[in-house]
């Protein structure tokens, strides 16, 4: 009981209180954080999950610069309603490759963890144009000006290379092909999307997203990622009952 | 050191602080809160020991229980699926034109349907089926394909124009924006198709014109009197239910433009069952065939 007699060192010099916040505060954090970067069971062995493609990316930078984190969160929680109206429970393998994941708690929109395939393009488009023409209740606000943001993909080559130092997985040749991809995806005029389907698998939409053919927006890219939200894992071999993927 | 004195009044010490006067009883800490605080400490190293807790070098302890989040919402899904399971059986067991007969069965179709359409395909065809410009309504018996029960069904399962191998395909050419015809052509074309609804306002000798080349370019898929064939999704002209509305520039733009819009594909999405119970919803929403 030493320690609860001499608590008054703690309480008459700051600097001691100081370390000793400090102190605490490694030790919480040593608990609570450290570990998940080392334990191998915090992201589940999936198949499926890809790095995003640059197209995808960009959409990402646009959902993330227009704060649509703020209203919709991107994580099924693993409670009956949740699975049951969105899907199954998001797992730690589907943010693997987000910097930084899009989580959030805010949920004045519906969860859009699973969004991906639920909805066509043209309702996508619509609904950002004007998300009161197709869901009369909606607070959303009007994203109409995405169509009109032409993209200028000079730079994300190195958005993929600060990705990739943070640990994506993309490769050289990726990154050479960034500009590219961007255009391939989104079909624009004289391409064609075998090559980014050779990287990122055949399972990548290659299309006009917008409506649009003849330029790639804003919107293409914030539709093409939205679409891929949530179908990437491969649930026909994922087995959630296996010991290591219980949480 | 301030010295530290015992207050006459209350008999306790005071803290040996004195502001402007004023001091500060050094009371103990009230023994419930206290306790209350032991017992925190006792419950949470109880918890270490029956709960996931602690990390370690290659995982975490999984505590005496073994508690897990994850099985637990397997376990709840898997309860609620098995006190649907009876239902849903007869539900599957049922051939679908009989399911109506049975009004157990068709109360608990109609609301297994109608939660998993709220959810689902509410954002497009309206809370109650009523559509909207571009998203046909599912609360009336026009119907752009097969308004039957397997006509239904296969729509919910492959969707339109969806890019899955069975999905329902049309594609009403886009006479203007691909320079099929020109623009006073498409003019002739809009007023007659007017004059099929009988919608007022179109032009008698345009629309005359019109007639040909209606004759040239549309029978083949809306039929010689523009009733339409739902086996290729042609829609019927002759009603007054017009997908992207019944206007002259709607009409027009639909000429000029050719649209066409995308229902995704549910069969991955939903069980079968729950497309049944769907497919009761929707017949049941106003106009099945």
């Amino acid at each position: 009981m030493n320690l609860i007699k001499n608590h008054g060192i703690f309480e008459k010099n700051s600097w001691i209180l100081g370390l000793g916040i400090v102190g605490a505060v490694i030790w919480g954090g040593l608990v609570q954080i450290a570990p998940l970067f080392f334990i191998e069971s915090t992201i589940e062995k999936v198949d499926g999950v890809r790095p995003y493609t640059p197209l995808e990316l960009i959409g990402r930078n646009v959902y993330v610069r227009e704060g649509c984190y703020t209203c919709h969160s991107q994580m099924v929680r693993s409670l009956r309603d949740e699975v049951e109206r969105y899907g199954h429970y998001s797992l730690a393998a589907e943010s693997m490759y987000d910097r930084p994941f899009q989580w959030g708690s805010k949920r004045t929109g519906p969860d859009l963890a699973r969004v991906g395939g639920k909805y066509s393009d043209g309702w996508q488009v619509q609904h950002l144009t004007n998300p009161r023409s197709v869901v009369p209740e909606s607070v959303m606000p009007p994203y109409e000006f995405l169509k009109g943001k032409v993209i200028d993909a000079k730079y994300i080559a190195d958005d993929l290379k600060a990705n990739k130092l943070l640990g994506v997985p993309y490769t050289d040749k990726d990154i050479a092909n960034a500009q590219a991809d961007v255009a391939a995806q989104a079909a624009a005029p004289d391409t064609d999307g075998a090559d980014l389907n050779s990287r990122y698998g055949g399972k990548v939409n290659v299309r006009d997203f917008d409506g649009n053919a003849k330029e790639v927006t804003e919107m293409d890219a914030l539709v093409a990622y939205l679409q891929v939200l949530g179908t990437m894992v491969d649930f026909k071999t994922y087995e959630p009952k296996k010991a290591e993927n219980l949480r | 050191m301030a010295k530290r004195e015992v207050d006459e009044i209350s008999g306790v010490e005071d803290t040996g602080h004195e502001w402007d006067g004023i001091k500060e009883l050094d009371n103990p800490l009230p023994r419930w809160w206290l306790y209350v605080m032991y017992a925190c400490i006792v419950w949470a190293i109880g918890y270490w020991i029956v709960m996931p807790a602690w990390p370690t070098l290659n995982g975490y302890t999984k505590g005496v229980f073994a508690y897990s989040e994850r099985a637990k919402t397997d376990a709840d899904v898997a309860n609620g699926q098995a006190a649907r399971a009876p239902m849903f059986k007869k539900l599957m067991a049922t051939p679908i034109e009989q399911v109506n007969a049975n009004a157990d069965l068709r109360n608990f179709a109609i609301e297994a349907g109608r939660a998993t359409f709220n959810d689902n395909c509410s954002t497009c065809h309206g809370a109650g089926g009523q559509g909207a410009a571009g998203y046909p309504s599912l609360a009336d018996n026009v119907w752009l394909w097969d308004g039957s029960f397997a006509g239904i069904e296969q729509t919910i399962n492959y969707g339109i124009r969806s890019g899955h191998d069975q999905a329902r395909l049309s594609q009403m050419p886009s006479y203007g924006k691909d320079a099929l015809l020109n623009a006073e052509q498409i003019n002739d074309l809009t007023d007659y198709v007017m004059t099929l609804s009988k919608m007022p306002g179109a032009d008698a000798g345009k629309a005359a014109r019109g007639a040909q080349l209606f004759a040239e370019n549309c029978v083949s898929c809306h039929g010689a009197s523009g009733t339409g064939d739902p086996l290729q999704g042609a829609p019927n002209l002759t009603d007054k239910e017009y997908l992207y509305g019944n206007s002259r520039e709607a009409i027009h733009g639909q000429i000029y433009n050719g649209n066409g819009g995308v229902m995704p594909t549910w069969e991955a999405k939903l069980s079968p069952e729950t497309v049944k119970s769907l497919v009761v919803y929707v017949h049941s929403l106003g106009g099945g065939k």
